[in-house]
């Protein structure tokens, strides 16, 4: 795409544009510190989070703040628009992504104090978290370089994160029907398996929009094949 | 045969635009200012009250394609069409036209407000004495129908004696607007009406253009592009004489399927 006539408009949407990346790289390390801290438990790695989501909240204020003035200011159309649209839609995506990051440092804090005997599950609590995390990283950088193949690809790897969340959520219900002590412990799990499962969602939807940005169709509700089909053409 | 300049050659007619008639059929349209050719094959089809908008640099042909649609340029030396364009069955570029009455049939307004120097009344009883001979009653009925249609009657009716001139410029160019309806034509073509004119004066035109499309066919040249894409049903793009890209609206602001045309939406261009 060549440059805007104004230049100071090719600043402003440049400006927003790497706002985000810089917003999804602070999630990015939020959530390496989440998943750490569900191996290594860290009061202070906690507060870390907590302090990461506080600062992501306000990120997402300041760059929902720079769309509005373009829209007021340049009147946007076609691909503009579509990519100030799809900043405001992913910046919101980021932020709940903070939240759900902060609720498993604390669900883990809880879950990993020693007497808990559900700590056996760690193994594949971490691995979908790793899954998330990876399916993250690369919708970030679907979105950096505009990048729609990299894009479907998240959006169909977030079928084995559900299929990873679903497997956890089994074990549990087998754990809990066993052994009723076990319901307490195995609830804190489940919120956190849910909240891994969320992130899944939060970066495919992230993805989504990259479509959205660079082909102007909305995939939201395609399936993979549809979607896989689109970013061929 | 050149394939790749057929599949490039854009639509006549947006493909999804729900059937409806067209009005104005314009076939492989050349158009000349002497030697220079302005027009270069344009095709493209207006229709039937629906207002499209064309939209291009300057220089790009836009009013010159507008101005072929009543043959405003025969009024000049040295300017001719070649092509076709149809209306109501018939090539008004055939040397037998009666232009007069062509005229009446496919209303134009200009850029800046063009009030005859008379009364309010006047300046709309005008054009309707040159085509029917009506009654006194019969005009005042006219010249009201006409007032009402433009959203100016609230206004002039207690000044239907003060000159056309004496009014504001936004006030003048629904005049004009008045003046162009009351002979009943068919087809207005609007070139640049708003851009001698403030934001609210703007504002009430474009009302008046969502409102009028229900009995007329409107074709207008503007250089707002948010202009065009808040008023009209159709776009087309123009640059150099040839028409880049024809579209539904919605679409082409959205989603244009040319990269010149999204270049020159989003300021891209040049």
């Amino acid at each position: 795409m060549g440059e805007h006539t104004y230049k100071q408009f090719d600043a402003e949407m440049e400006e927003i544009r790497s706002g985000v990346m810089a917003m999804g790289g602070l999630v990015e390390t939020q959530l390496a510190r989440a998943i750490a801290s569900l191996r290594h438990p860290d009061l202070d790695q906690i507060d870390t989070v907590a302090a990461d989501e506080m600062a992501i909240n306000q990120m997402q204020m300041t760059i929902d703040q720079q769309c509005s003035q373009i829209i007021a200011k340049r009147q946007p159309a076609a691909i503009d628009l579509r990519m100030i649209l799809v900043v405001v839609k992913i910046v919101n995506e980021l932020e709940r992504l903070g939240d759900e990051i902060k609720k498993i440092a604390y669900k883990a804090h809880e879950m990993l104090r020693p007497e808990r005997l559900t700590a056996v599950r760690l193994h594949e609590i971490t691995r979908a978290a790793e899954l998330a995390e990876r399916n993250l990283q690369l919708a970030l950088d679907a979105f950096a370089r505009l990048d729609v193949n990299a894009a479907a690809t998240v959006i169909v790897n977030d079928e084995a994160i559900d299929a990873a969340f679903l497997a956890i959520l089994r074990q549990l219900i087998s754990y809990m029907m066993e052994d009723p002590r076990t319901i307490t412990p195995a609830l804190e799990i489940v919120f956190i398996a849910k909240s891994i499962e969320r992130i899944g969602d939060h970066a495919k939807n992230i993805a989504e929009n990259v479509v959205h940005a660079v082909k102007g169709k909305d995939v939201r509700h395609a399936t993979a094949e549809q979607i896989r089909a689109e970013v061929a053409e | 045969m050149n394939l790749e300049a057929v599949a490039l050659r854009p639509e006549t007619r947006p493909k999804t635009d729900g059937g409806t008639p067209t009005k104005i059929a314009v076939r492989h349209l050349d158009f000349y200012y002497g030697s220079f050719q302005a027009l270069k094959d344009n095709n493209l089809e207006i229709a039937d009250r629906r207002v499209t908008a064309f939209i291009g640099p300057s220089g790009c042909g836009k009013s010159t394609l507008l101005r072929t649609m009543n043959r405003m340029y025969s009024l000049y030396p040295g300017q001719r069409a070649v092509g076709e364009i149809m209306f109501n069955g018939r090539n008004i570029l055939d040397a037998g036209v009666d232009l007069n009455m062509l005229r009446a049939k496919v209303g134009m307004v200009f850029q800046k407000p063009t009030p005859f120097p008379m009364s309010i009344y006047d300046n709309i009883a005008f054009g309707v004495r040159l085509y029917e001979s009506l009654s006194p009653r019969a005009m005042d009925e006219r010249v009201e129908w006409a007032l009402v249609k433009a959203a100016m009657w609230d206004e002039a009716k207690n000044k239907l004696k003060q000159s056309g001139m004496a009014l504001s410029g936004g006030q003048q160019q629904r005049l004009c607007i008045a003046r162009a309806v009351a002979v009943k034509p068919e087809v207005l073509l609007l070139d640049e009406p708003t851009s001698a004119l403030d934001p609210i004066s703007t504002a009430k035109i474009e009302e008046l253009i969502s409102e009028l499309k229900a009995d007329y066919t409107i074709a207008i040249v503007t250089h707002n592009m948010q202009q065009a894409a808040r008023v009209s049903d159709y776009t087309a793009y123009m640059y150099l004489g040839e028409l880049i890209e024809f579209g539904i609206t919605d679409e082409l602001f959205l989603r244009p399927s040319r990269k010149e045309t999204e270049d020159y939406i989003t300021g891209r261009f040049g």
